[in-house]
């Protein structure tokens, strides 16, 4: 992962980041209703930094994504996490208390087949979200961590 | 204060949990302070099961349900089962859950000062509190899928500690991706069994699981895969061969915490040899496979741990050596389990003994540990035969050795002499040989304590170590509540048995009580 | 009989998987197969939940009276595999800790603790 790639590779990288950034949250706000949700949503926006690092290399892109910045999101996301379920906290830990209740992902839940609102399902998208937060941030750290490692690991080879 | 006390089964796991994610935050503003507020959240956790331990040794089981108030649905049909994830916490869930409480949170008092001069320091305490939370969750839950998750939390995160020390040199990275492959395997054969048992019975709730045994082949299988992998988890002989390197080479904070995990794995193959098929299953010859794996861990174990030169290599040899004591005492309390006569006359005090065994080794076995650490710390080597008069500078510690070295062998005013009397009358009930054998392991133990003893405290002062200290306070202060404890538990042992250790025992053998508690009320 | 292949390639995954956890030496091949193990395992997980005929059981624009396949498994499935992309980064990255550590990643030439 030393250095960049040919023209072609960056041209398209260009072309194609945007896209799979956009999809990933898409399936991260979709994961109530759709396959999917804040695992794969997160790993999809996750698989864009790793394309990222492969085009253009280590050192360049460590420029642009700070690592410190990436793990306080993963940390907000897993408190965020946490502190949704101490909503519901009335009745029991987790119990999704936003659920039916108007507002926000608070719109009346259709039992059987739907159209699908995404205005629905109370916590569960909340939580959602948060997962996909830490996970896209968390799964960004490894990548960049394991590139920056290899690249070590590589120029100890070289000398 | 009531509403704390309804929620504190959702607390025990969600703070630790919520703590886990806070600590890096906090960790940009205020690096040194962490370690307190780590060890406050541990302290509340702490005091959170002592109320929920008061609460279910007067009142009996609790069961919280997770995201609702029913645990159970009804189809159309007016049947009713369990679908919402539980924690059933009978006696012996809260006595494994006031192990890890207790050593967790000496483990975070000990490393406020041992942690000190590490970076990093932040995400060693996000995984320890993540460990915590994993143990809490194996020991506390009613669902064995949600077992499964935290059994796979527990190995991550004590991997991740393991080798929190590989940036300096390669052996603690050796040990830790040894450990990983092998929890790994165990975790995913265990998820395995939990497939055989949900294809057969359609539900995840152990409770109702236990309801609906029948003991058919591919419950067979299920139970060689559960005792084969939880034994390898636990540390048990054939299986063994992780303990030693892990246990050496993680801070020794952790590996205090480690002897708890790996009892809790223990635990687990107790809960469901006792809770799920209790007996219908053939129980002698289950019985005499965990008193054989036992012996063979007792025996193996301590003449392993003879021959060792590494103070931690030594100390965690006679770690398998005393779960080889746990599995013997409730081997033979599982071999007469369909035996009312025998299970009344020597069956139930054998289990005593065994189960006694656990909280007096987490006890003894973390404290010797710790003061292994407080050598290192001061020393900055686990060599014994570099080692030499400490005793002149380090009075504390080496008293609280003499304690933990006379705790583990046995000797009359501590508590480890107490549950070894135990496992030793019932056992020689049912077979004497099998406690000649305890007995002579005893000895072995005693003589290797002395050699630590002797080469590592007596002697006339080293020269290399004539500047050494006495450790920091809250090492010292972490030892001594080990050590208050012990003799605590040495000089009251019947009190002990009675109001805690029995209970546990009860909610093992009594499987008809284990599922009514959940499917009673349906 | 056609209804039994998964299970049989649920067993060739394991078997696979613990022959290369077994008798392989290079670290990234155990790393392979623990992903094996985990992905034969999650197999039986999703096969158990199958019925014949069955839709994804999404009832977002799901045609009208079909059978769907029984969600759970899908969902331990989820979580097994979560679990299981945590336990592939942790053994990778050890073995990069190794690399730095011994210049190898054969593991009968790591072997600094013995006895």
């Amino acid at each position: 992962m030393i250095g960049e790639m040919s023209r072609i590779v960056r041209t398209m990288t260009n072309i194609i980041f945007g896209f799979i950034v956009v999809f990933g949250f898409y399936v991260i706000a979709h994961g109530h209703l759709s396959p999917g949700g804040g695992f794969q949503g997160g790993a999809i926006v996750a698989s864009a930094f790793a394309l990222l690092l492969v085009t253009y290399g280590t050192e360049v892109i460590q420029q642009y994504i700070a690592k410190d910045l990436l793990s306080v999101i993963e940390s907000t996301g897993l408190i965020l996490f946490g502190s949704f379920g101490f909503l519901g906290i009335s009745a029991t830990y987790f119990y999704n208390i936003v659920a039916n209740s108007g507002g926000l992902f608070g719109s009346p839940t259709v039992i059987g087949v739907n159209p699908g609102d995404l205005n629905t399902s109370g916590t569960i998208a909340l939580m959602n979200i948060a997962v996909g937060l830490e996970v896209l941030a968390a799964l960004g750290v490894i990548v960049l961590t394991m590139s920056a490692a290899a690249e070590i690991i590589q120029n100890k080879e070289k000398s | 204060m009531n509403g704390i006390l309804m929620h504190a089964p959702a607390l025990v796991i969600a703070l630790p949990l919520l703590a886990a994610f806070v600590t890096p935050i906090l960790g940009r503003f205020n690096y040194k302070k962490i370690s307190w507020f780590v060890s406050a959240v541990f302290g509340v956790t702490l005091l959170l099961t002592l109320l929920m331990a008061g609460q279910i040794l007067t009142n009996g089981t609790i069961v919280y349900v997770f995201g609702g108030g029913e645990a159970g649905l009804a189809l159309p049909s007016g049947y009713t089962f369990p679908i919402r994830i539980i924690f059933q916490i009978d006696a012996m869930g809260i006595f494994m859950a006031l192990i890890t409480a207790v050593i967790s949170f000496l483990a975070a008092v000990y490393s406020i000062s041992y942690m000190e001069d590490y970076s990093g320091v932040d995400k060693y305490y996000t995984l320890l509190l993540l460990l915590a939370t994993s143990m809490f969750g194996m020991e506390l839950t009613g669902d064995i899928f949600n077992f499964f998750v935290f059994f796979e939390i527990s190995s991550i995160s004590s991997v991740a500690l393991i080798s929190f020390r590989s940036t300096f040199n390669g052996e603690p990275a050796e040990a830790a991706i040894k450990y990983m492959v092998i929890s790994s395997i165990s975790a995913l054969m265990v998820l395995f069994a939990i497939g055989l048992f949900y294809g057969q019975y359609g539900t995840l709730n152990m409770a109702a699981i236990a309801s609906f045994m029948q003991f058919t082949k591919l419950d067979k299988m299920a139970l060689i895969l559960f005792l084969t992998m939880l034994a390898m988890k636990s540390g048990a002989v054939p299986m063994h061969m992780w303990t030693p390197d892990a246990y050496s080479e993680a801070p020794s904070a952790i590996t205090v915490v480690l002897v708890a995990t790996s009892q809790a794995s223990l635990y687990a193959l107790f809960r469901i040899i006792f809770s799920l098929y209790n007996v219908t299953l053939n129980t002698v010859t289950v019985g005499w496979i965990l008193i054989i794996l036992g012996v063979l861990s007792m025996f193996i174990g301590v003449t392993m741990a003879v021959i060792q030169k590494d103070i931690k290599r030594l100390m965690a040899y006679h770690s398998i050596s005393q779960t080889g004591y746990m599995l013997l005492g409730v081997g033979v309390g599982l071999a007469v389990l369909a035996n009312p006569a025998a299970l009344a006359s020597y069956g139930i005090k054998a289990m005593e003994g065994g189960i006694f065994h656990i909280i007096n080794n987490a006890l003894y076995k973390g404290l010797l540990f710790l003061t292994a650490g407080a050598l290192f710390y001061r020393t900055g080597t686990r060599d014994l035969n570099k080692m030499g008069g400490l005793a002149h500078n380090m009075s504390y510690t080496t008293l609280f050795y003499i304690i933990g070295a006379a705790a583990i062998a046995g000797i009359p005013p501590f508590n480890g002499f107490a549950s070894k009397l135990i496992i030793y009358e019932s056992v020689y009930q049912f077979n004497p040989l099998l406690a000649i054998i305890a007995m002579l392991v005893s000895i072995l133990t005693l003589a290797s304590f002395v050699k630590i003893f002797h080469s590592a405290f007596l002697g006339p002062q080293l020269e290399q170590y004539k500047s050494v200290q006495e450790v920091p306070k809250s090492m010292v202060f972490a030892m001594a509540v080990l050590s208050i404890i012990i003799i605590f538990f040495g000089l009251f042992p019947n009190l002990i048995v009675k109001y805690i250790v029995h209970p546990a025992v009860m909610a093992l053998i009594n499987q008809s009580h284990y599922t009514s508690t959940i499917l009673g009320g349906m | 009989m056609i209804g039994n292949f998964p299970f049989v390639a649920v067993i060739m995954l394991i078997a696979l998987g613990m022959y290369s956890l077994m008798f392989k030496k290079n670290l990234i091949k155990i790393a392979i197969g623990l992903t094996l193990l985990e992905g034969g395992v999650n197999l039986f997980l999703i096969t158990l939940g199958y019925r014949k005929g069955g839709v994804a059981p999404i009832y977002t624009m799901a045609p009208e009276g079909v059978k769907m396949v029984l969600p759970t498994p899908q969902a331990l499935c989820l979580t097994s595999i979560v679990i299981g992309v945590a336990t592939t980064a942790l053994v990778l990255s050890i073995a990069m800790i190794l690399y730095k550590q011994y210049g190898t990643i054969e593991t009968d030439e790591i072997r600094r603790l013995r006895g």
